[in-house]
């Protein structure tokens, strides 16, 4: 199929994934307005609409793969058709997907029944494709705000509950923040070069309009934006406590989709604006990914919640990300979307354990509470334990596989700092990963009757040993996502050739 | 025996059965009945033993030297592929895991009373990762195998372990990991610069092996390699995590680790660490620390030893001991080292795991392990008294066991290069009778006056069935080492070879007239010059034929 807009239904097509998205989102809301009933205690209304929500993104990814391989006409679109925008749809769909698998448990155990809980996740994911999309400042600030918002109502969501209202109100300041940031510097790099186009805009600036301060300035703000968003060290402060504090589902959904999105939209905007100034940002890009490699993951360390242990060790994955994005080769950039995906199966099958553990008043959350949990409840323990080695990337599970593609996109570009870094890091992880499975495993419980049942219906438990069993499957053989991945990125990093890289950069700033 | 093995096709399945029929072995002791799971457990073990014995035979001494290979494409855009294939040296590493898992199940019926069915399906884990790591032939799929092993040690120490498991278990997952995963950048570093030179990506060993590497970079990835294997050899200063963790351990922990998993780390110098890095390996400081490492390891384990109130503590440290034999054989860089070095591990393998095996079976009796617990226990117990001298004898290295020869071979390699660091290590065998001596007659033969003791039962006809493998296998390899020697000599001749940089390959012109390590260039080091050269003759392994490798043909002369 070419799309090259010569008639108006190749705008249609073009956006087909988002355009179903939209009024499924929609659909689900108005269905929300009739069928349920405020704080009511029966089930079955808010798990419809869970269900009519997950048909929904099923559709979407469908739609997804159908347009996937469209070839782009010529000109410079708001819209990319690249592979890199359909696999992120996927990956994307794939967290929302699992988060609402994650919600309808979690909704019937706090008596939140409330269907735009499902309307809200449909929107963000909807903001996260436009984020994935967006070939120009302008639409990709507009798809950032639609997530933000959405997301900083999903955090507040339990409204009964002070910790969730604090931190709905701390990430949406530090949100509108960020977001002025992002505001401004696209502001700046329009006053630089006269256009909001990511693709004119890096043409302008590889014709040597690059030094303008103007735009210097304005990539150096949207750094500082995205980084923000990505929750990069030092901009990483309201992350643990938005992750502690927000409901488990909106948790995942935030540590997964919502940052991917974030990663999805910064790799496009300084891949395609600005590779020609990749000297400049390189060396920034650089310590960000050191410092949010090493920070978090002492200070994980010292965590007896594990929530909050597993809220930085989100930003530590921020930090492998970051490395990626320094390395900017093809290797890395395919890395950077395979290890996306991954991370957001493995951290959300993560909190859903958490989920489970965690009682009616989402307080058992401290490592103590996990003592005993493993011969009590064999399934979902192995299932955990399966999800910590993975997000310690430790061999045999897809988290390792992962953190091997991006150690090989650094070391492809010479990164030896930062790979050897990534690998002491790992050691660290490890004992706060591990630190969980022994508490599980190794220590009695409080008492014989503690773990015997435990709030997991059949759909979550299926989600979670079906995750589970995925990433082992993956572990071992990767071949056909990796190539995936890879295919995806096709030019993506063709504004970088990779002989330049390894000729020119040094490895430490 | 040949020809039935033919008949069977033994050679083309051996090695993958050995890898992932434990893996099925798991999902059956996971279904079988609790109380059943060991037996499961123990038949099917003993039956992989049935079944690997067959490599004897299938192994050809006079033959190429890396045999049984198969290799198939696993991830194509890293060029890794499943690559098994063994030499004389992992002959006999295998064979050493196969034949003491059967024995440490058999002897954990009584030790291990809980969860057993978990158990046993964490040993059978375990025991596919110990055969994966000593077939890979592809340095991806070995580290995953080397890693793949502290999973399943880490929950055997942690949950059936001692008082203070869990810190015996972290600290032993963390020390390990710590030194896999700089090597793993090397590896890394090692596949770039392979993949460089030969043009496409591949992990295989062999296109790994002959990678020009600068005796810099060589020195740098010599210390990533080396640190991750003396950590899980372990070599003094970096042994610390060994003694928490087989004094915590179960006794089939122990046994499995000090009868097969240190020897991984050992395996590592002899597989990786000197063909890899032979400038590195030769250079004079580098053996120096190397030598001197081990030989410390050798005195300070032995005068920690001595002092131990604790039984399985002591023969912990003789673990850190014997493995500084191993080392000083290894760096010693003769035929003489290596091979005594290749015979101390199997011997300890054997002596330290029955040794382990025997106090596994006085604390089950007792439910203590400290020495002045004990006293006069040959009274009771004859046979167990026994079998736990001859044990003693052959972990001292007395002449007639098995740990005579390993330690004889390695100190006479040691000596041909380094006469005084010999001398203090020959010391280390008298330490070694100053603390294993008053162990066992403090236990066996002083006086009776524990009242406990006055009842204890003597081996039971299971603990004999345990032990007497074990006994047997010490003194036929001390009077009879000349089969197990003339297998391994192929592979340890090849390593002495690549180390020295071709000097000692006659007649391989001949054979291979493209042949680059060949004698044109005798210079230990390749100069930069060469490196174009070099990298002309590598060949791409799918483009030719596996038996005509580089670097070695069976055809020594």
């Amino acid at each position: 199929m070419v799309l090259d807009f010569s008639s108006n239904a190749d705008y249609i097509w073009a956006l087909l994934p988002e355009i179903l998205l939209a009024i499924w989102a929609m659909g689900v809301l108005l269905a929300g307005v009739f069928t349920e009933d405020n704080d009511s205690d029966a089930p079955g209304d808010a798990t419809t609409l869970g269900w009519l929500s997950l048909l929904g993104l099923l559709v979407v990814a469908a739609a997804n793969g159908w347009v996937y391989g469209a070839v782009e006409g010529d000109g410079s679109p708001m819209i990319a058709m690249d592979g890199f925008r359909f696999f992120a749809n996927w990956l994307l769909l794939a967290g929302a997907a699992l988060t609402i698998l994650l919600s309808f448990p979690y909704l019937t155990r706090q008596r939140l029944q409330i269907g735009e809980f499902y309307a809200l996740v449909l929107l963000a994911t909807l903001g996260m494709m436009f984020m994935a999309s967006a070939r120009n400042l302008i639409l990709l600030f507009l798809a950032i705000e639609t997530m933000s918002v959405a997301a900083y109502v999903l955090t507040a969501f339990n409204r009964r509950d002070r910790k969730a209202s604090e931190a709905g109100l701390k990430y949406f300041l530090l949100g509108a923040f960020s977001s002025a940031f992002l505001l401004y510097g696209i502001a700046l790099v329009y006053g630089g070069t006269g256009t909001v186009n990511l693709q004119e805009i890096g043409e302008a600036v590889a014709r040597g309009g690059a030094f303008s301060p103007l735009v210097l300035g304005g990539m150096a703000l949207l750094a500082i934006g995205f980084a923000f968003k990505v929750a990069a060290v030092p901009f990483h402060m309201w992350t643990p406590d938005v992750y502690e504090g927000a409901p488990t589902p909106a948790t995942a959904f935030m540590s997964a989709a919502v940052k991917a999105a974030s990663f999805i939209a910064f790799v496009r905007v300084f891949m395609e604006a600005f590779p020609a100034l990749h000297d400049t940002w390189y060396p920034v890009v650089w310590w960000l990914a050191a410092l949010t490699m090493i920070i978090p993951n002492l200070i994980a360390l010292t965590q007896t919640n594990v929530k909050r242990m597993l809220a930085y060790s989100s930003v530590a994955h921020g930090g492998y990300l970051l490395v990626a994005l320094a390395a900017a080769n093809h290797m890395a950039m395919g890395a950077l979307l395979f290890y996306l995906l991954i991370y957001s199966i493995m951290n959300i099958g993560a909190l859903a354990v958490v989920m489970v553990v965690a009682n009616h008043d989402e307080e058992a959350l401290d490592l103590e509470d996990y003592a005993g949990f493993g011969w009590k409840q064999p399934v979902l323990a192995t299932a955990f334990t399966v999800f910590l080695l993975s997000l310690a990337g430790f061999p045999g599970t897809a988290g390792f596989m992962a953190k091997i593609f991006i150690l090989q996109g650094a070391v492809e570009s010479q990164l030896w700092t930062l790979a050897i870094i990534l690998a002491l890091v790992t050691v660290l992880s490890y004992y706060y990963y591990l630190r969980v499975a022994w508490y599980m495993w190794m220590r009695p419980g409080s008492s014989e009757e503690r773990h015997v049942r435990v709030w997991a219906p059949i759909p979550m438990r299926a989600g979670i040993v079906g995750v589970a069993a995925l990433l082992i499957f993956l572990g071992i053989f990767p071949g056909g996502l990796l190539d995936g991945a890879l295919d995806a990125v096709q030019g993506l990093a063709a504004g970088v050739p990779a002989a330049e890289l390894v000729s020119g950069l040094p490895d430490s700033p | 025996m040949t020809g039935l093995l033919d008949a069977v096709g033994y050679d083309a399945w051996i090695l993958h059965a050995l890898i992932w029929l434990p893996l099925v072995g798991m999902a059956v002791v996971l279904f079988s009945p609790e109380d059943r799971a060991k037996h499961v457990a123990f038949g099917w073990t003993a039956g992989l033993f049935v079944l690997s014995l067959g490599l004897w035979w299938a192994f050809d001494p006079g033959g190429e030297l890396f045999q049984l290979r198969s290799m198939v494409p696993w991830i194509e855009a890293w060029g890794v592929n499943y690559a098994l294939g063994i030499d004389g040296i992992s002959l006999f590493m295998i064979l050493l895991t196969t034949f003491t898992l059967p024995l440490a199940i058999l002897g954990a019926y009584r030790y291990i009373r809980e969860r057993e069915r978990s158990f046993y399906a964490l040993v059978l884990l375990l025991q596919t990762g110990i055969v994966g790591v000593f077939t890979s032939m592809d340095l991806f799929l070995f580290y995953i195998f080397f890693e793949l092993t502290l999973v399943p040690m880490y929950f055997i120490v942690g949950v059936w372990g001692g008082e203070r498991r869990i810190y015996a278990a972290v600290k032993f997952f963390l020390f390990t990991a710590l030194g896999s995963l700089l090597m793993l950048v090397g590896i890394l570093y090692l596949f770039w610069q392979a993949a460089a030179v030969n043009g496409f990506p591949s992990f295989h060993y062999l296109d790994l092996l002959g990678t020009p590497l600068s005796l810099t970079e060589q020195v740098w990835l010599f210390a990533a390699f080396a640190l991750a294997f003396a950590i899980k050899v372990p070599i003094f200063p970096v042994h610390t995590w060994l003694p928490d963790a087989h004094v915590e351990a179960p006794t089939p922990g122990s046994v499995i680790l000090a009868a097969v998993l240190l020897k991984m780390g050992t395996y590592g110098f002899y597989r990786f660490v000197l063909p890899f890095f032979p400038e590195a390996s030769m250079h004079p400081t580098v053996v120096l620390v190397m030598v001197s490492l081990g030989v410390a390891g050798i005195v300070y384990a032995a005068l920690v030893a001595a002092v131990q109130p604790d039984a399985k503590k002591l023969v912990a440290y003789t673990s850190v001991a014997h493995m500084g034999f191993v080392i000083i054989g290894v760096f010693a860089l003769t035929v003489n080292g290596l091979q005594g070095g290749l015979m101390v591990m199997i011997s300890h393998g054997i002596s330290t795991g029955a040794l382990f095996l025997l106090l596994g079976m006085l604390y089950e009796r007792r439910h203590t392990r400290l020495i002045e617990d004990f006293g006069g226990i040959a009274r009771v117990a004859p046979l167990l008294a026994t079998a736990l001298v001859i044990t003693a004898m052959a972990s001292i290295g007395v002449p007639g066991t098995s740990g005579f020869v390993g330690e004889f071979l390695a100190l006479l390699g040691l000596f041909e290069r380094f006469p005084v660091l010999a001398f203090i290590a020959a010391l280390g065998v008298i330490f070694a009778a100053f603390y294993m001596l008053p162990m066992v007659q403090k236990i066996l033969f002083n006086d009776l006056d524990k009242e406990e003791n006055r009842t204890m039962a003597d081996l039971s006809g299971r603990e004999i069935a345990v032990l007497s493998p074990l006994v047997l296998l010490m003194v036929v390899l001390g009077v009879v080492p000349g089969p197990v020697l003339e297998r391994m000599e192929p592979g340890v001749q090849a390593i002495i070879e690549r180390v020295e940089g071709g000097q000692a390959l006659p007649g391989l012109d001949a054979a291979l007239p493209d042949e680059p390590f060949g004698g044109v260039e005798p210079a230990a080091i390749p100069p930069s010059g060469a490196d174009a050269e070099l990298g002309r003759t590598t060949h791409h392994l799918q483009d030719f034929d596996l038996d005509q490798v580089v670097w070695f043909t069976g055809d020594r002369n």
